[in-house]
This record gives structure tokens, sequence and C-alpha cells, in this order.
């Protein structure tokens, strides 16, 4: 065990080693190795897959329908839990209400809805809705998905004096005008998302869903 | 070992030699304990290591008595921690036991940090012990985070919505990783389940795990101490630290002491304080998750605030990137910058003992701010509130990132070469 051929077997560098083709060795782990780690990758997907959304999951995600026959002008129907538990906001915005978004987008980040993402192309105008009367937008803050509140009426309040209406983030001070657009220098980046949806019915409204995919 | 007695071996020491022809059991008693040589100078500070291990124990009792009663799923949940609270013998207490040792573990933590700041216990020879710390802190937030929203109270259900929802902010893969991690398009149970089972698994684990390792590094390179000097470079003839003591029984005996009376203090706050005014349990905890309805204002628990400030004060987007992604990067870096303190400091000196004014000054400061950071964190979003945060979080930072400057220039007062 002492002898200096078996040290030299077992301590030495193996590119000193006689007898030994190091180019196989080499070639040998790193093809071993290679092999090994494509089996571990192949062996995480099922756990890593098991973590997405399961099939009961995305089938409670499926489209509902709203019926918006009450709401009247300046009323907000939500936040409901319409579309895969999130809340959803419809309001119903008075002819006042629908004048000023067409004016002062000065105080806004994304005026005219640029950030394509955050609405069907359908919602890109000023109201961001199909009807400019009636909005439907997703009640969870760009930020970090705080629900904001709806503070309809034109007039001051206690985080603007000169309010116009829309909604406003209790976590962490974020406001959105009534067509759910984000004002600057809050900490929510981008507008209210619009979820896909259109009328069914005049009064009916399904939501997941857009009316050429229906 | 036994030659020179010539009375026969009695059992115990029969056993004990048949046991460690197996395994090394007097060897490592030896090597950690009683042939360990700790500075004989410890103080105060210097608790707070045994004291996280005391609450550890105390959380891995109580937390698995809790996962006995309790029911990881989006209908159960609420109420079986209701039902631990009012129909379980003691549940009570065993529940203020685990939720007050959450809140015992992060303050011990931040002592046994501020300790290693003062008297640059980080530094070499000791930076992967304290790399190991810090990886034990990392697993003791989110394992705090967890357990947190196991509760599914409305506090527990839109905390961990704002906390999910910064992973979204990672620019591209953020909205499908939200999704995978959530396991649904929104929180709901299927993400508390596997809440559930990380906080009562897989991070409890790597926190055990981690702790042996940071116990195992500590004997290794031995223990500083509020000199700051080396004890290993003074032996007597048998190799023993002239200014160490054996850890046992001189130290045991005195952690004894300081267990018994944190435990004082602790059960304390168990039987008459368990919410802490709504800083350890928080009011609107007290009613079930409800994903309609948020709570007037968020804060997470009190050993989160100081980030959270800082999150909520990065409010401008930089370089085509959003605030909302910035402040999760500051967030996160506030988080994990002092693990690289023993790469910044520069100074010829170990200990606060040691160093100049400067030092003392940006020690107080990162103190200060961490506090300030921690209080503004609570309370509800205003700009006056937002601009004390920008500036708070900017002296936190400085004093990490400046280190190198200061740490360097500062005076220091020559180090006695024994522990005097």
């Amino acid at each position: 065990m002492s002898t200096s051929e078996a040290h030299g077997a077992e301590g030495a560098p193996a590119a000193e080693e006689p007898g030994v083709n190091t180019g196989r060795r080499y070639f040998l782990i790193a093809s071993t190795t290679a092999v090994g780690g494509v089996g571990v990758v192949g062996a995480a997907i099922p756990f890593v897959k098991a973590w997405m959304p399961s099939a009961k999951a995305k089938a409670l995600g499926a489209p509902i329908r709203i019926d918006i026959a009450k709401l009247r002008p300046g009323e907000i129907l939500g936040p409901i839990p319409a579309w895969r538990g999130q809340p959803v906001f419809v309001i119903y915005r008075g002819d006042a209400s629908v004048a000023a978004l067409e004016s002062a987008t000065e105080d806004l980040a994304d005026p005219d809805s640029e950030n394509a993402e955050m609405q069907p192309d359908y919602a890109r105008n000023p109201w961001r809705s199909r009807r400019p009367e009636i909005g439907v937008y997703l009640g969870l803050c760009t930020h970090l998905g705080c629900s904001p509140k709806y503070y309809g009426e034109i007039q001051p309040e206690t985080f603007d004096a000169n309010w116009q209406g829309g909604f406003f983030c209790p976590c962490h001070g974020s406001r959105f005008d009534l067509a759910g657009r984000v004002v600057k220098a809050v900490p929510a980046p981008d507008n209210l998302p619009v979820p896909p949806h259109f009328f069914e019915t005049e009064d009916v409204i399904v939501i997941g869903l857009d009316e050429d995919t229906a | 070992m036994a030659e020179t007695d010539t009375r026969a071996p009695g059992r115990l020491t029969r056993f004990v030699a048949w046991l460690d022809a197996r395994m090394p059991l007097t060897e490592t008693i030896e090597y950690h304990a009683t042939k360990y040589y700790a500075p004989k100078n410890f103080n105060f500070w210097y608790y707070f290591g045994v004291l996280g291990i005391v609450v550890l124990v105390i959380q891995l009792l109580s937390g698995l008595w809790l996962t006995m009663s309790y029911v990881p799923s989006g209908d159960g949940a609420f109420a079986s921690v209701e039902y631990i609270m009012r129909d379980v013998e003691y549940g009570w207490l065993i529940r203020y036991l685990h939720s007050t040792g959450a809140s015992a573990f992060f303050l011990v933590v931040y002592l046994h940090m501020f300790r290693a700041l003062a008297y640059g216990s980080y530094r070499a020879p000791r930076e992967l012990l304290w790399l190991i710390g810090m990886a034990i802190y990392l697993v003791l937030m989110a394992e705090g985070f967890f357990g947190y929203v196991l509760t599914w109270g409305n506090m527990s259900f839109w905390a961990a919505q704002v906390i999910v929802s910064l992973v979204g902010a990672i620019p591209i893969i953020g909205p499908d990783l939200m999704e995978w991690v959530r396991g649904d398009y929104g929180m709901s149970g299927i993400t508390l389940n596997r809440f559930f089972a990380l906080h009562v698994v897989l991070l409890p684990l790597a926190l055990v795990g981690l702790v042996f390792l940071h116990i195992v590094a500590l004997h290794h390179v031995g223990s500083n101490n509020p000199e700051g000097v080396d004890i290993k470079k003074h032996k007597d003839a048998q190799g023993v630290p002239l200014d160490g003591i054996p850890f046992h029984p001189y130290y045991t005996v005195h952690d004894l002491m300081a267990t018994i009376g944190f435990l004082i203090l602790f059960c304390a706050i168990v039987f008459f304080a368990p919410e802490m005014f709504g800083y350890f349990i928080e009011k609107p905890n007290f009613e079930e998750a409800d994903p309609l309805k948020t709570p007037e204002h968020i804060a997470p628990v009190w050993y989160y605030t100081p980030f959270y400030a800082m999150l909520r004060a990065t409010t401008f987007p930089l370089f085509g990137l959003s605030a909302k992604f910035w402040g999760l990067i500051v967030m996160a870096a506030a988080i994990v910058i002092p693990a690289i303190l023993p790469w910044l400091d520069r100074s010829r000196v170990r200990s606060i003992r040691y160093r100049g004014a400067l030092s003392k000054l940006m020690l107080a400061m990162l103190v200060v701010s961490f506090i300030v950071l921690g209080y503004l964190g609570t309370i509800p979003p205003s700009p006056t509130a937002t601009a004390l945060a920008q500036v708070f979080t900017v002296l936190y930072f400085a004093y990490f990132l400046l280190m190198p400057w200061y740490s360097r220039v500062d005076k220091t007062k020559p180090v006695p070469d024994r522990i005097p």
C-alpha cells in the first residue's frame, strides 16, 4: 500500500500517469457529464411543468358574461371576480367624464395606449374601450397588483386637488384616470389592462374573449 | 489512552469507546465544545448567534405541531388557523410561539449582523462564514414570507400578491414566470398549497443545512471578538490560544443565562402582546383573504419594511426600464449588498473600537437609515414619506458603496497584540 507505485497511481495528476490515455479519459468524463446533464434536464421537466396552471385552474379561467343593464352613468360594477378570479371594473362614464378623457392628457404617462400589451387594438383610443361610455378594466394596479379604488366624481380629493375622476391605489399611491390611464410619476408603470371582451348584446359583455375569436 | 488507569473501565467508558471506534463522537465534542477555544472577551453582542439557534428550535418544534392541524387549501387555511386558535388544546400557545418566533428570529439575526458589522467579523478569514450567514438570511426571508402567506388572512393574501407581482417586473419573462410561480392566473389556493410545501419542507431543510455549515465554518476559522484581535497568534505549549477559553463549560453556561433572559422576554410577548399592536400580526389578517378587496393600507411585517420602503421610493423609470423593475432591483440589491462587505472594507483594523470617527459615523448612519426606512415602510404612501425614503435609501447604500473609500482614509488606532 505504501509502495511508490501505489502512491503514484492514487495521488499523482492523471497527465503524469504512465499507460493512461488522458485524451480518452477526458473525452469519457466530458461525454458522461454531458449525457448525464441531458438526463438531469429531462428529469427536471416534469417538476418544472408541475408548477404550471393545472387543467382545473385553466378551466376556472374560462370567459364569463356580465349584464350591465342596470349600470347608470357615474357608476361602477365591480370589483367583480369576472375573469380568472381577478377583479374587473366595468364603469359607465358620464358625458363630462368622456369629454375630460379626450382633453387634458399632459399628466398621463401613456395617453395614447402605445404599450400594445395593455389592451386589445380595439381599445387603443382616448377612452380605452369599445364604447366611449362603457369601460372594462382589470382592477389590478400595474405596480404590484393591488386593487385600486374607484373615485368617479370630478371633485378635489386628498391625493389630488384637481381630480378628474379615476382610480387611486391605496397601496402605493398610483393614480389612473377614468380610462385606466396611469398618471406620470407614480409607482405604476402602465395603464390598467383591458381584458379581451365584446358586447354579445346591447347589455351583455363577454370577458375573456374577443369577438373575432368567439 | 487507558494504559495508565489500573481500574477496569466502567460501562459508560466502554460504551463511549465502542461508539468512538465507530463514529467520531468524542473527537467531535472536543472539536466543537470542550476544546474549541473562543476569545475570552465576548460581550452582550455575542449572545445573538446562540439565540438564533434557540429560536430556530422553537420554530421547528412549534411549526411541526402547527402542521398537524393546519389545512393548506384556499378554502380551509383561514378556518384551520382559527381552529388551531380556538379548538386545539393549547393551539393558541403553539401558534403564538411560532408567530412571535418569526419576529424574534429576525430581531436576533439583525442584531447578530450588526455585531458582525461593528466588529468586522465578516473580514478575512471569515468571508465564507459571512456568505453562509447571508444565505441563511435570504432563506429566512423567504421562509418568513411563505409562512406569513399561510394564514390566508387578507393582508397575507395581498402582501403575497404584491411580492409575487415583483417577479412580473422582470423584463420579457416576467408575466409567464409569475404565472408559473402562482400556478394560476391570480393568487389562489394552488399558490398557497405550494408555498406550504416550500415553507415546511424545502426551506427548513435548507435552513438547518446552512446553519450546520455556518457553525462548521465558524469553528474552523475561530470566532472574532470585540477587539478584532486574532487570538490564534499567541498559543501556549499545548497549542491553546492564551486569550481563549473552552466553549464548554465557559460559554455554554454563559449562553444558558442569555437563553433564560431571552425566553423571559419572549414569553412575556407571547402571553401579553402576541400581536404586538399590529406589528407582529396585522389587523387585516383577522379577515379571510379576499381577492376583490385590497386592505386600505398594505404593509409587510416589520422585518421587511426597510426594504419595502426602498421599493416604494423607486418611482422613476431609467434607461428604458420601468420604475417597477428598478424598484425590484433596488430592493434586491439592498438585501444582498452586505454579502460583498468583505471585499469593500479596506480598513487596516477589524473592530469599530480601533476605527476613526468616519467609520463610526457611517455605521451610525446605516443603523439610523435602516430604522427610519423600517418606519417609513409601515406608514401609508405620501409625497413626504417617499422623499424621505429616497434620501435614506441613498444613505443606506452609501454605507456600502463608499466603504472602499472611507474605510481606507479613516484614521485608525493601534490594535494591541493580545486582548487587553
